[in-house]
């Protein structure tokens, strides 16, 4: 029977799972601009659309009919927009702050001035207060400088979200109006030199002074985007706490000023490294509980990774208008490089990559702004994994295109894809976070099945019937049917037979997941290679979603070039619709498609010899 | 004096798109290409804002002349600093006829309702080229004017207005009420910043049609057709400057 009652899941699981934000609203004073203040709560979580994917359904009033903003709201960004467009094509010299490996004064001065430092700060202090949508949406133009765009992201996204979050009323009032307004510069300090992806591990101390009101904190922080020039930091350490009697060593954050260090306190920074030797912070300045902290962290690193997904889009679109423009004029064997099928291919690929990648982002900024606040963390995730591999792959065959001219300086390409090689490590790697995405569904769908396997076993007879009923259809071979499509479906009739494929891998999704806790029940933890393959189906399942409601609502409303958002998402969706078929297939017991055993031998022996393992192919014998 | 400044700005077709004509060259194409306020409005915009911070006037109010989309041109020139806005409503086939002489006779109509101490416009729109309606606008109020301006300052009643002409510089006093029109050297207009812009939602814009200022806004031109310019020609190498004059003479340019 199925024992999957007593699913463990290891630490992997922690980032952030008991948690969940609220927000509570605040009564509009003028036209329909809602301001959502957040704070942890720790509750059980409120997951949005993806965790029913895992019991092979589809959370439909969720995601269809994709998000909507009022016409006052759209009107606003394409005011907000115009600005900041005009600002990075006239005030922005990327080459040169590449080549100098710094940001001007007077950019990061006009930055400031234009608002760009508070982007979602409330407007009571001090920012522009606005929501997750628009903050995507000025994220596609900032992405135009990779410089630029992390310095902001890790300003905002994270250095100051977590006084946003989870700080106090004092603190917010203290710190946040003279980070919004770029004055103070905002850092975040988790990762060590020995504690990257396993954050849990951090060795950086805050004990407690005597006098009880004081902190001093030792120990050093790695790869700290900001550091160097950051007034206000939130920094994570290990601070002792008493827990029913006995004394555990948990986490905690703390706001960390950078001019008030006191005479012993040094603050020292070389390219992204901060120690600190005996910094003192004040116990006013723990944001959150003591002990607390680890939530804190995955809860601010949760909320800010779906921008990734506008900002690649945006980029990857100025590519594409370089490029074409290159495509069009250059000529070849007598034809424009246009003409010729590998070309068109790429150009094919960028723009299946922008669609996906914008319509990812929008869906998950959209439910984020919804009130009650679902979870969204599970989205967030899957679209920076999208979004980080596609913009590498995009920026890779967009110098392609270029050739030889792609590949000098001389030209933005290699910039960008240097820039883009970043995207699928930091803000958590994306083998970390493939392993979230998988475990956090996994652990969802565990519950709920065992909770039917009571219901069961008290006698519930029709529940008994229901699953039978449900195996004997799949044993028949009749399609899924999810209500995607038809009288009342959702999707719109042109886009059926991509809805229909949808239907079919979500179904087939849902028995693989039921197979899997059933085969592998608590190990399934440390099956890696099985984990990427769910996670990757399910990011492929998301991302045909965000596509089908998008074109579904494009074609509704009669937006122009309709005709073109289909023919992607066509494309698209019959694309993965094989990728998910196959993996899924791998996934199944004893499938001769799946090479894992080999894989792991492979590198066994490999680690254990240090190097490669073969005899030279010239090598002799006799 | 009311310390009250009019400023015009258009909403003309961004200097960055590359510009089609219509296949039944009635016009160019302005279906879902991007817009945006004619830079030397812009320039105009700044001037008034420039004033009205060093205190020698009281008021900026921003005037556009179009359909729904002009009131985005106008809040724009909110979030540079105007404090209020009019916009004149013209839609369709009115809109598409439009020109100096009905627009200048709207702006004097506003000019004597609003008692205007100054009215500020850009010296000409980057897609008709027309630079009449600061002209024409002035001589319909019988207002002295200060046109191409490349340097404003105001002396007590009087503003000396350097312009830039032909020959060079040109530095006169006029007096006010008055009609000036900004040149690209006048100032560097300011960006709207994204605080600015949330103010700017709380500002108000009046709406008027032509109609309530007694103005006729009937075209007395009619455009018979729009074409491309004529591609360029390839050119011609010559080896020698003997050559090239002897050319230049059979071409008869010379």
């Amino acid at each position: 029977m199925m024992n999957v009652n007593r699913y463990v899941l290891s630490r992997s699981l922690h980032f952030g799972q008991r948690l969940v934000s609220r927000s509570t609203r605040r009564a509009a004073t003028d036209a329909e601009r809602l301001q959502q203040r957040r704070s942890i709560r720790t509750q059980s979580r409120n997951l949005a659309y993806a965790k029913d994917l895992f019991l092979g359904q589809v959370n439909k009033a969720e995601v269809f009919p994709y998000p909507e903003i009022g016409n006052e709201e759209v009107e606003e960004i394409n005011q907000l927009v115009a600005p900041v467009e005009k600002f990075f094509s006239e005030e922005v010299d990327s080459a040169k702050i590449d080549r100098e490996a710094k940001i001007p004064e007077e950019t990061l001065n006009g930055l400031k001035e234009l608002g760009l430092f508070g982007i979602m700060v409330p407007e009571e202090y001090g920012g522009l207060g606005l929501s997750n949508t628009v903050y995507a949406r000025l994220a596609e133009i900032t992405s135009l400088d990779g410089s630029i765009a992390v310095t902001l992201a890790a300003h905002q996204a994270i250095g100051l979200k977590g006084i946003l979050i989870a700080g106090n009323e004092a603190q917010k009032q203290k710190y946040l109006p003279k980070l919004a307004s770029g004055e103070h510069i905002a850092a975040f300090c988790l990762t060590e030199p020995g504690s990257g992806s396993d954050a849990a591990s951090i060795t950086t101390r805050a004990t407690l002074s005597e006098d009880g009101k004081h902190y001093l904190i030792n120990g050093s922080k790695f790869w700290i985007s900001n550091g160097d020039m950051a007034d206000v930091m939130t920094v994570f350490a290990r601070t002792e706490v008493v827990v029913d009697g006995v004394k555990k060593d948990k986490i905690s954050a703390f706001i960390v000023e950078r001019d008030k260090l006191g005479i012993r306190g040094r603050l020292a920074f070389s390219a992204c490294e901060v120690s600190f030797d005996n910094v003192p912070v004040p116990v006013e300045n723990v944001i959150g509980e003591v002990g607390g902290g680890f939530k804190v962290a995955m809860n601010i690193l949760n909320s800010g990774r779906f921008s990734m997904g506008s900002s690649s889009a945006g980029m990857i679109k100025k590519l594409i208008e370089l490029t074409s423009e290159y495509a069009a004029t250059r000529k070849q064997f007598n034809k424009s490089l246009g003409e010729f099928g590998m070309i068109q291919e790429k150009f094919a690929l960028m723009s299946i990559n922008a669609f996906v990648m914008e319509s990812m982002a929008y869906l998950t900024a959209g439910m984020m702004d919804r009130p009650g606040l679902p979870d969204c963390s599970l989205e967030a995730a899957m679209v920076k994994v999208f979004s980080s591999e596609g913009g590498w792959i995009c920026t890779s065959e967009a110098l392609q295109i270029l050739g030889g001219l792609g590949y000098t300086k001389n030209y933005p390409y290699e910039r960008y894809v240097r820039d883009c090689r970043i995207l699928p490590i930091f803000e958590g790697t994306n083998e970390i976070l493939r392993m979230y995405i998988a475990l956090t569904g996994m652990q969802y769908a565990g519950k709920v099945l065992t909770g039917k396997i009571k219901e069961m076993k008290k006698g519930n007879i029709g529940l008994a019937l229901g699953m039978v009923g449900k195996k004997l259809r799949a044993s028949f071979g009749s399609s899924a049917d999810l209500g995607l499509t038809g009288k009342d479906g959702v999707v719109h009739p042109s886009l059926a037979q991509s809805a229909k494929k949808f239907e079919q891998n979500v179904d087939l999704f849902g028995s693989t997941v039921e197979s899997l806790l059933y085969r592998y029940g608590k190990t399934l933890v440390d099956e890696q290679l099985i984990l990427k393959r769910v996670a990757d189906v399910l990011i492929n399942l998301y991302a045909m979603t965000a596509v089908l409601s998008r074109s579904s609502r494009s074609i509704s409303i009669g937006l122009r070039n309709h005709d073109h958002e289909v023919l992607l998402t066509n494309t698209f969706c019959s694309d993965a619709f094989f990728k998910n078929n196959y993996w899924m297939t791998q996934l199944q017991k004893h499938s001769p498609e799946n090479n894992d055993a080999n894989i792991k031998k492979i590198a066994r022996e490999v680690l254990e010899n240090r190097a490669y393992v073969c005899s030279h192919p010239l090598e002799r014998t006799f | 004096m009311s310390g009250r400044v009019l400023v015009g700005v258009k909403r003309v077709i961004d200097y960055a798109v590359k510009i089609r004509v219509k296949p039944d060259n009635s016009g160019v194409v302005t279906d879902g290409v991007k817009h945006s306020m004619n830079p030397f409005c812009e320039i105009a915009v700044e001037e008034a804002v420039k004033l009205k911070e060093k205190k020698f006037i009281k008021e900026v109010v921003a005037v556009s002349c179009g359909p729904q989309q002009a009131q985005e041109t106008i809040r724009t020139a909110l979030a540079m600093g105007a404090d209020r806005g009019i916009h004149v409503e013209v839609t369709g086939k009115d809109y598409d006829t439009l020109g100096p002489l009905q627009v200048s006779k709207i702006f004097a109509a506003l000019a004597k309702k609003e008692d205007a101490q100054l009215l500020i416009l850009g010296k000409q729109a980057i897609d008709d080229d027309c630079n009449q309606t600061g002209q024409m606008t002035a001589a319909l109020l019988d207002w002295p004017q200060g046109t191409f301006a490349s340097e404003v300052s105001l002396e007590g009643d009087k503003i000396k207005v350097v312009r830039e002409i032909d020959g060079g510089l040109e530095t006169i006093k006029i007096n006010t009420p008055a009609v000036l029109t900004a040149d690209l050297r006048l100032n560097t207009p300011r960006y709207a910043t994204l605080p600015n812009i949330m103010k700017a939602k709380k500002k108000k814009i009046a709406q008027v049609k032509p109609a309530d200022l007694g103005v006729d806004i009937t075209s007395r031109l009619e455009v018979l057709r729009v074409d491309e310019p004529p591609q360029r020609l390839a050119g011609v190498t010559v080896e020698t400057v003997d050559d090239l004059v002897a050319k230049l003479k059979e071409s008869g340019t010379i």
